[in-house]
């Protein structure tokens, strides 16, 4: 059956709405992705006949409720391939799997010490590690990028970038910016074999990609860009690794016994889930689940190829349009971060770029996307990003690139 | 808000100025110099003022940022150098008045009066996310003015990183 985008975008109320006068094009998904009714209404369902607390509370309301998030814990191991929903940690987003991460699988590291991260990071997956070395006088490495954007495999291996001091390696399977699929297998085959456990950033992946099965030793990603709601995310791990690591935050639900003297704790999952969860947002990322499988990983990933050809194809062809990142569709994502200049080379800064945008109806980021490091290795001070998702059209990316046109010129009169 | 709005936001004068900025580049000698940042977009300016007595002898930045942010700091340039230093104060609350205006203005006129170019930017003050990027530079001329007249003017140089 052929891929009816506009059939899907039915599902999504928000896509039919207008802004600043103009349909909405909404090209931001891996900012947050936007929600189909079904999601919406899981959620509501939730509130409205089965909400309890999980784990604790004895009553009917209590069964449900625990059902449910225990439920939703099984859909994402089944969605990433995991051989247990027990290695499924559902946090609060990305940045506090990864905060979790650092924290324990960091618990022992001490001075000479090494972790690798690379200049492409989001700040989610720098900014843990940076405090881990502080806490720890462990120091902190990283890739760097060819100048087509991609992981510079070659130059790491020159430099001796993982050695028998790294500890840790942590890297993006998708970057957030330049879209480029990182080698993950073939940075895991390196980590592991000097002993290093491997940490993925697989927030701008698992959305997009189909995941047989999850990478690395640990990974993290996040529900709100998957179609779910913010509050939720995931840190899935290896199962024998989860049971070797101490507890992050203590508290509730984490514990075993508990006295004054000391404590034991949970086995994992629940060892790392403190307090009362996200539930309903857990539920809503079960829903958001289903939704992604009904559709197919298999032909949102070929749906979205396509967006991003046609993207590449059209925004490569404006004149003074720099595209930051790989310019064909291949090992590539659907961000595509761009700067843009008028035709005697004034540069337009994104925020401007965004401003006439809006007052078109088109929604797209501009910034340095929580990837500071990775602009300053670009030369850039910050850059423009559309990206796009399994309801984004051809038609919207045409009416980006008109509007590109439009401010190029505009900002051109001299 | 429609097209129209957005584009009499960027006025042909902020464009000049975005194009042509005055007074760029940070010089010798000065009273207090200052940094500060708009984190939310990552928008820079490390400013230095010099006060000769109590005028605004010299006013000289290093900036980054949106063509709103850098045509105003141009602009305000431009219009507190040589102004005593009670004048650029009265200059900075004129602006910051026509920021929090929402682009209702009673009188433009007398707005321009102690404006000049700055009154370009009342469009600004309709897209109350941008107005930040208006009031980058001032803030940082008002802060840097003020710390010289603590220190002394034409004494000892300051920096101050501030958000």
């Amino acid at each position: 059956m052929a891929y009816d985008v506009e059939r899907i975008r039915e599902d999504f109320p928000i896509l039919s709405r207008a802004v600043n006068g103009h349909p909405l094009a909404y090209l931001d998904s891996a900012n947050t992705a936007q929600k189909p009714q079904a999601v919406v209404d899981a959620i509501a369902e939730h509130y409205l006949s089965h909400n309890a607390n999980v784990a604790r509370a004895m009553h009917a309301l209590g069964a449900e409720a625990t059902q449910a998030f225990e439920g939703a814990r099984a859909k994402v191991a089944s969605f990433i391939g995991a051989g247990s929903a027990d290695e499924v940690v559902f946090t609060k987003n990305a940045s506090e799997a990864l905060n979790l991460a650092a924290h324990t699988l960091g618990a022992g590291l001490k001075t000479g010490d090494e972790i690798v991260v690379s200049v492409m990071e989001h700040h989610s997956n720098i900014v843990p590690w940076q405090l881990l070395c502080q806490r720890t006088g462990a120091r902190l490495r990283w890739f760097d990028i060819t100048d087509s954007g991609r992981l510079d495999l070659d130059k790491a291996r020159a430099d001796g970038l993982i050695n028998e001091r790294t500890k840790i390696v942590s890297l993006a399977w998708v970057s957030n910016v330049l879209g480029s699929v990182n080698p993950v297998a073939e940075v895991a085959d390196w980590a592991h074999s000097v002993g290093a456990a491997f940490v993925v950033d697989a927030s701008q992946g698992v959305p997009h990609l189909p995941t047989a099965r999850p990478l690395g030793d640990l990974m993290a990603f996040t529900g709100h860009k998957l179609l779910g709601p913010t509050g939720v995310g995931v840190l899935w791990g290896r199962g024998e690794l989860l049971e070797a690591l101490p507890p992050f935050l203590g508290g509730g639900e984490m514990i075993e016994v508990v006295r004054m003297e000391g404590s034991t704790y949970a086995p994992p999952p629940h060892r790392f889930e403190a307090g009362t969860p996200p539930i309903a947002q857990a539920v809503g990322l079960g829903a958001a689940i289903d939704y992604l499988q009904a559709v197919g990983m298999d032909e949102i990933a070929a749906h979205e190829r396509s967006v991003t050809e046609h993207a590449l194809a059209r925004l490569g062809s404006i004149e003074g349009l720099r595209v930051l990142g790989p310019t064909t569709a291949e090992d590539r994502g659907g961000a595509v971060s761009f700067t843009l200049a008028t035709r005697d080379g004034l540069a337009i800064h994104p925020h401007d770029v965004m401003q006439f945008l809006d007052a078109q109806g088109i929604a797209v980021r501009g910034g340095h996307h929580c990837a500071r490091p990775l602009h300053e290795r670009l030369g850039v001070q910050s850059s423009t990003r559309m990206s796009s998702y399994l309801y984004t059209t051809t038609g919207e990316i045409d009416r980006l690139a008109d509007a590109l046109v439009y401010v190029r010129d505009f900002f051109g009169r001299v | 808000m429609d097209d129209a709005s957005v584009e009499a936001m960027y006025q042909e004068i902020i464009l000049d100025h975005y194009r042509r900025k005055s007074h760029s580049g940070l010089r010798e000698p000065f009273s207090c110099q200052v940094g500060h940042v708009n984190p939310t977009c990552g928008d820079e300016v490390e400013l230095r003022v010099r006060l000769d007595g109590d005028t605004v002898a010299d006013v000289s930045y290093e900036a980054v940022g949106c063509a709103i942010s850098q045509a105003s700091t141009s602009v305000m340039s431009d219009l507190v150098i040589g102004q005593t230093v009670d004048g650029a104060f009265a200059a900075y609350d004129a602006f910051h008045k026509l920021m929090d205006s929402q682009g209702v203005v009673d009188d433009l006129d007398a707005a321009e009066a102690v404006l000049g170019d700055g009154v370009a930017f009342v469009g600004v003050a309709k897209f109350p996310a941008r107005v930040k990027c208006a009031l980058l530079g001032w803030s940082a001329f008002r802060d840097a003015a003020l710390q010289a007249i603590e220190g002394g003017a034409g004494s000892a140089k300051k920096e101050s990183p501030h958000g």
